[in-house]
């Protein structure tokens, strides 16, 4: 129950704005992220930012996987 | 569209191993419920149930919003269409789910007014178009929708759209957790809560698991690693015998959540106790339209709406419980298949029973893939 | 708007704006059916085919281009050198005259791109349904070489499956056009195949079958020949090329882009060990410059999916087919 997908906010004019992902653009409402500037990384759901994507926790998160990932292999079969 | 690395297959594979060495110093299988039809979906995908076991026993919930929607509200809607002429805009995932006597889709293709939407501000745009009709919105969907859904119905407002309505039928998630955390044949150890409904709602909404229930649970996301770390850490919840909220999706979901989506929701809504398919009525998981928005409210024009009929020997409402395994059900396969769908688990491409014809019964056959 | 009447309107339709659009010597008698010109030889190869689209124009192309194409196509990857065209329009009334002129344009150029004549054409008027439509209904004649026999009795385990561009961007076009979403490099792959599938044809490589993936995407044509041919198909998915427009869009929707529509790539089955072969003469052709392999034909397994795909892990996941037309979800 959650297709949300990851976009760039590219444009803003007050609560209307347009997010990119890989050269497509739609615009979708920002009524519910009000704080939203451009060049976030915004959750878009229904045609509606609905959460910012927060890259340091993401790249935190890619790290800790790359250090489970190391783990396995150095321990063996 | 997340980055590779959320997808590594050594990390998973990393993580499938911590999880079942956690899980095993139980010495008895960890039952944990995922709640939401994405996760479903995910977890089918990338074979997870089978990988898990048999340390873990991995069991679907009512999270798909369309799976526990009554036929009901289907046929109430068609009856909109038929006798008020309305046009009907909805979420594609509704398109196909049967109702007591055909379908959305069906109702298409007899001349029937029905437009398949993205967003509800599609609809809001059929409703400016087409000023001498009704034009009602079928509004599902969890914590993660019910905002958009509010958001529109404030436009409406704000342009005087007065031909603009909704047949309410958004749920909440917390409440059937209650219910399912208190059904005595269940005795789950652990919940991966929806990584996107937790956006709106928080990850603190969901510490009554823990405090009420002493069960524990974390919030994840979508990808195979995100899965597998919620299911890793809901075992080392349990083996140290602790129980709280994990939040597992810290990149998108934070302990408040997202306080506009929530206001603009309070502004709209109220709760309401609300009809769950295979549940039945639970208090309080319903979001219902305000008296002061009475008049965007379809539920409450005149139609003539037959008594709703469940098909017979459909056990959607145990599998949607996650007291049964699809293949339990008599009709699974055979009278219900995805092409031919008798129950709404079957349905909607996240239904349960649909994720497991698609994934897991050729494993179930024996075949390799 | 009375030109499907017959008589004089007709007459005016097709005078004056398809005999200029499609000149040529059978078309300009006028006449109830079009003489073609002597049998050219080989074995005769007829289709026909009715076209649908909405929106009527679209990055990339409109309802003419479509029809010329998938009906040369067709021909085309049943081995045939597409030759004849017939193009039939059914118009709601009201139909917008400078969409149907500009239609009418684009299947002419078309029809020049890929070498073939509309031969005959005829258009009706009916009234008016549910806005403002346009149909075309089409037939093309070709032609087989003589000892050219493709088709799925044809493959067999070992074979090689390959596609000849990356895969969905029509469909992903399309549904982009109805939802509100555009980019600048997202358009139709709608393109006719006969010059890129002679130069396959040329190179000498074992072609077993070719199939255009249009409805239902690679998968349902994957599903279609593992059923005709008694085999299983396993598709690769490192290995899938798709454009990365067409992969938001698909993610943004809930869609899949094995499941969206291709109107300009053909699926080549080729005997296993001839990949290279048949790569480089597709890569070498300007249709065909991001040809792939994408899989490979095993003999059927019981209990196994007789479609699946390797994932990035190396494990196979079963490919069952969607049922119905892919629409937008939430959830």
């Amino acid at each position: 129950m959650c297709l949300a997908i990851p976009m760039r906010l590219v444009e803003k004019d007050g609560w209307e704005g347009t997010v990119e992902l890989n050269g497509v653009r739609r615009s979708v409402s920002l009524m519910l992220l009000e704080d939203a500037e451009v060049g976030d990384h915004v959750l878009i759901h229904a045609g509606y930012a609905i959460g910012k994507v927060d890259e340091e926790e993401a790249r935190l998160t890619l790290e800790g996987l790359e250090r489970i990932a190391a783990s396995l292999e150095s321990e063996g079969p | 569209m997340e980055e590779a690395g959320f997808r590594d297959p050594r990390a998973v594979a990393a993580l499938l191993r911590a999880a079942k060495a956690e899980a095993a110093t139980l010495r008895r299988p960890l039952v944990l419920m995922e709640v939401c039809g994405t996760h479903t979906h995910a977890i089918a995908e990338a074979g997870l149930r089978g990988k898990l076991a048999p340390e873990i026993r991995l069991v679907s919930g009512p999270g798909c919003p369309v799976c526990v929607t009554p036929v009901g509200y289907l046929d109430r809607a068609e009856a909109l269409s038929r006798q008020r002429n309305a046009v009907l805009c909805t979420f594609g995932d509704l398109f196909r789910v049967p109702s007591s006597t055909g379908s959305l889709e069906r109702l298409k293709a007899e001349g029937g007014d029905v437009r398949v939407v993205y967003s509800p501000r599609d609809a809001l745009r059929v409703a400016a178009e087409n000023p001498g009709r009704e034009v009602v919105f079928l509004a599902v969907g969890f914590e993660t929708t019910a905002p958009t859904i509010a958001a529109a119905l404030e436009e409406a407002e704000g342009e005087g759209l007065s031909n603009f309505m909704i047949l309410p039928g958004n749920k909440t998630v917390p409440m059937p957790l209650r219910v399912l955390a208190e059904d005595p044949e269940l005795r789950l150890d652990g919940f991966l809560l929806p990584g996107h409904v937790s956006v709106i709602t928080g990850s603190e909404a969901f510490s009554f698991l823990a405090r009420d229930y002493g069960i524990p649970s974390a919030v994840v996301g979508f990808t195979p690693t995100d899965v597998l770390a919620g299911v890793r850490d809901l075992a080392a919840q349990r083996s140290a015998g602790r129980a709280g909220v994990s939040n597992l999706y810290g990149r998108a979901v934070t302990p408040q959540g997202n306080g506009a989506a929530r206001a603009a929701m309070d502004r709209v809504f109220r709760r309401d106790a609300s009809d769950w398919r295979g549940l039945g009525s639970i208090p309080d998981s319903g979001l219902a339209l305000r008296e002061s928005l009475v008049h965007r409210d379809a539920s409450r024009l005149a139609v003539d709406v037959p008594a709703p009929e469940e098909p017979a020997g459909c056990l959607c409402g145990e599998v949607l419980k996650g007291a049964v395994d699809p293949p339990a059900c008599p009709l699974f396969g055979k009278a219900c298949t995805p092409d031919l769908p008798v129950g709404a688990c079957m349905v909607s491409s996240e239904g349960t029973c649909a994720a497991y014809y698609r994934h897991e019964r050729w494993r179930a056959s024996g075949g390799v893939a | 708007m009375g030109h499907g009447a017959g008589g004089r309107l007709t007459r005016s339709l097709v005078k004056d704006l398809f005999l200029p659009l499609f000149s040529n010597p059978a078309l300009e008698v006028l006449s109830d059916a079009a003489v073609l010109p002597a049998w050219p030889g080989g074995r005769p190869a007829l289709t026909t085919d009715a076209f649908v689209v909405e929106p009527l124009e679209f990055p990339g192309g409109d309802l003419g281009r479509l029809a010329v194409c998938g009906t040369v196509n067709d021909l085309s990857v049943s081995g045939a050198r597409p030759l004849w065209l017939t193009l039939a329009l059914v118009l709601e009334e009201g139909a917008e005259m400078n969409l149907v002129r500009r239609c009418a344009e684009s299947a002419a150029e078309a029809a020049r791109e890929a070498g073939v004549q509309i031969v005959a054409g005829d258009t009706k008027v009916v009234p008016k349904g549910r806005g403002d439509r346009i149909y075309a209904v089409t037939a093309g004649l070709g032609s087989v070489p003589a000892g050219r026999d493709w088709g799925d009795h044809r493959v067999a385990a070992g074979d090689a499956l390959l596609v000849t561009g990356p895969v969905g961007d029509h469909g992903a076009t399309i549904m982009a056009c109805r939802h509100g979403m555009a980019g600048e490099a997202l358009r139709s792959d709608v393109a006719p195949l006969n010059g890129l599938v002679e130069a396959l044809a040329a190179s000498g490589a074992p072609v077993r079958a070719l199939h255009d993936p249009t409805r239902g995407g690679v998968l349902v044509t994957c599903h279609e020949v593992a059923e005709r041919a008694g085999v299983r198909i396993v598709l690769d998915e490192e290995a899938l090329p798709v454009r990365g427009e067409v992969r938001a869009v698909c993610d943004l929707l809930g869609l899949h882009p094995l499941s969206s529509p291709c109107e300009g790539r053909a699926l080549v089955f080729v005997e296993g060990g001839s990949e290279e072969l048949a790569l480089s003469a597709l890569r070498s052709h300007p249709c065909g410059a991001g040809a792939a392999r994408i899989g490979h034909v095993e003999a059927v397994r019981t209990g196994a999916s007789p479609v699946a795909v390797r994932t990035v892990s190396g494990e196979e996941r079963p490919l069952d087919l969607l049922s119905g037309a892919e629409l937008p979800r939430i959830c």
